[in-house]
């Protein structure tokens, strides 16, 4: 609705533009060196199937539940202390009393230990409904099976982060678990020995093996899923949303509107056009 | 759009047609190694390695000198300027003028080397050298620790005349006191009393039983199925301080050992005789050191045979728990990691 007669702008329309231009221009800024504001624009508005279902929402879900735990367990690393030793003045190990420090001491230390100790669970558990849905909408098929595959990957590691974690109280529970845990990989054929070995850092569980299971649950298995996810989303992102199986759209049914029309045949992805985001990726007056 | 004229991008490009100069020349490299070789020798050998030295810096140096004054002597100079085929353009380039790409065409033989094959290789290649100098060690020092330098550990359980003859005691002590409680172990001991050398059978050595309760399915901890205590053995528990710390010995009767992670049941000799262990419970080795009861590593039993001194024990490398030593399921554990 743009207004065709010219008038003096009044001092609201004036003050209104002047913080458009406010809010804008760092935005601008942005896109006009990296181009992210487009990348994200992309991301956010791109065109997924009309009729999607809630539970298509159980990856962002399972996304979630990893932001929960990488974001609680940074903050919990600020306190834990992995260290097997005993305590002169108590008796008790290093590793084992700062977690009871975390939970009964510190200001809320009990509720970000709880969700860190909960969303591991939900984590896991997500991953699981996330991996049923995939599985009952066929949404692993061609041309998607890659991004199975690197689910299944995020997975395994979503079940060692929770192995490696289970050590880190120390108690009982802890060790011995960690125990049969190490003793059930080195039952596996041939390298199994070798495998159970290289965890428990020597032949015996000791401090050495707390250390190490520390260091893979806060650097090397999280940097190794964020990877995994960031590769996982791309390939969401390429490939499209799948369709619900009871789709008509991509069934190729019915196709009344022009939109049915413009998807190609046994693909949900619309074909693609020149819009707002992809206009700005474009390179300045080249060619399509 | 008006057809282009050539940018000035792509009279650049026509430069590189002609020769570099100074031609690059591996000389100085020689003659920097000659001095390097004079540096070394003077510490090492000087009259040997040094002349080495100087011989191959005044080689190359005199090369060098030729090569860098051969135009001064107004010989030709033999370098052949790298050429490549402009007839079909690429992103961002325009193909020459019609007149121009005679000149600029020129064969390329197929072996050659080009400058741009030569940098791709030589940064990959270097590329992978450092990576691998890099990774290599750290790796290294990822893997290696956990399997080099397994130190053995020996633990003194005290003087043997604490033990009496038949009776058995649940143990604990501590294998590495460096380490902690994390290092606490538990053994079931039993003192069969004097029985021949089998090498020397003139001569009486001690024998013990020595049960590790590192149950041979998963790890956890074996309990003895029986009365502990004097009250119900009739032997009396006790504590001593010995040479490697505190251990503690509690007097039991035992009818066989039960693991309360899976069930598996053995045998007061180790024997599984029930659940899902794959064989029987591993046992310490032992020395007799100036009358004091001194255990080493443990070993590995398929199974045992008879009781006491004159039990015949099938004995093996020390494995982990899970793992078989005898049948055909031995075969999927070929190679142990190295084992104190």
């Amino acid at each position: 609705m743009a207004t065709t007669y010219r008038r003096k702008p009044t001092k609201s329309e004036l003050r209104r533009q002047q913080m458009e231009e406010l809010v804008m221009f760092p935005i601008d800024w942005l896109e006009e060196r990296s181009g992210l504001i487009g990348g994200i624009r992309y991301f956010l508005f791109r065109n997924v199937p009309s009729d999607v279902n809630w539970m298509q929402t159980l990856g962002s879900a399972a996304l979630t539940a990893f932001l929960v735990q990488a974001i609680t367990g940074v903050i919990l690393a600020m306190y834990y202390v992995p260290s097997a030793t005993t305590n002169p003045k108590t008796g008790n190990p290093v590793a084992w009393e700062s977690i009871v420090h975390i939970t009964d001491d510190l200001t809320l230390g009990w509720l970000v230990r709880g969700m860190h100790r909960w969303g591991a669970s939900v984590f896991i558990i997500l991953m699981f409904l996330h991996m049923g849905r995939v599985f009952l909408f066929g949404a692993y098929k061609y041309p998607r099976e890659l991004n199975w595959i690197i689910g299944v990957l995020i997975l395994v590691m979503g079940m060692m982060e929770g192995f490696t974690g289970y050590l880190l109280p120390w108690d009982q529970t802890a060790y011995w678990a960690t125990v049969v845990g190490i003793n059930l990989n080195g039952t596996a054929p041939f390298l199994g020995p070798w495998l159970a070995q290289f965890l428990r850092g020597g032949q015996e569980i000791s401090g050495e093996t707390l250390t190490r299971f520390y260091s893979l649950h806060m650097l090397v298995i999280p940097g190794a899923i964020i990877g995994l996810i960031t590769l996982h989303l791309y390939l969401v992102i390429r490939l499209g949303v799948t369709s619900p199986p009871w789709s008509k759209d991509a069934a190729g049914m019915e196709p009344e509107e022009e939109e049915a029309a413009r998807l190609r045949p046994g693909l949900t992805r619309p074909v693609p056009r020149p819009s707002g985001a992809s206009a700005m990726q474009a390179e300045p007056g080249g060619r399509e | 759009m008006e057809p282009e004229q050539p940018s000035p991008d792509t009279e650049r490009e026509s430069l590189h047609e002609e020769p570099h100069l100074p031609p690059p020349t591996l000389w100085p490299i020689g003659f920097a190694i000659g001095i390097v070789v004079v540096l070394v020798g003077l510490i090492i050998n000087p009259l040997l390695i040094s002349t080495i030295g100087a011989v191959i810096a005044i080689v190359f140096g005199i090369l060098w000198a030729r090569d860098a004054t051969a135009e001064l002597r107004g010989q030709p100079l033999v370098v052949e300027p790298e050429r490549r085929e402009m007839t079909e353009a690429g992103e961002g380039m325009t193909a020459p003028p019609a007149d121009q790409q005679g000149v600029a065409l020129v064969q390329v033989p197929e072996t050659a080397v080009t400058r741009s094959v030569f940098l791709e290789g030589a940064t990959l290649g270097l590329g992978a050298a450092i990576g691998g100098l890099i990774t290599l060690p750290v790796a290294g020092f990822m893997v290696l620790p956990s399997f080099l330098g397994q130190e053995q550990h020996k633990v003194d359980l005290g003087p043997i005349e604490k033990f009496p003859l038949g009776k058995w005691f649940i143990a604990t002590f501590v294998v590495d006191p460096s380490q902690g409680e994390v290092s606490r172990r538990t053994a079931f001991v039993r003192n069969n009393g004097n029985t021949p050398n089998p090498e020397k059978p003139s001569e009486q050595v001690p024998s013990f039983t020595i049960i590790s309760n590192r149950c041979a399915h998963l790890g956890c901890p074996v309990q003895a199925n029986g009365p502990i205590g004097q009250k119900y053995t009739g032997t009396p528990s006790f504590k001593e301080h010995t040479l490697t710390g505190p251990a503690e010995f509690k007097s039991v009767t035992p009818a066989g050992y039960g693991c309360p992670c899976h069930g598996g049941q053995y045998d007061p000799e180790g024997n599984r005789i029930a659940g899902p262990p794959v064989r029987a419970l591993d046992r310490y080795a032992f020395e007799v050191n100036h009358g004091r009861l001194v255990l080493l590593s443990t070993y590995s039993v398929s199974h045992v045979e008879g009781s006491g001194a004159q039990a015949k024990i099938y004995k093996y490398k020390e494995v982990g728990p899970g793992e078989h030593v005898d049948g055909p399921e031995q075969l999927f554990y070929p190679i142990n990691p190295p084992h104190h």
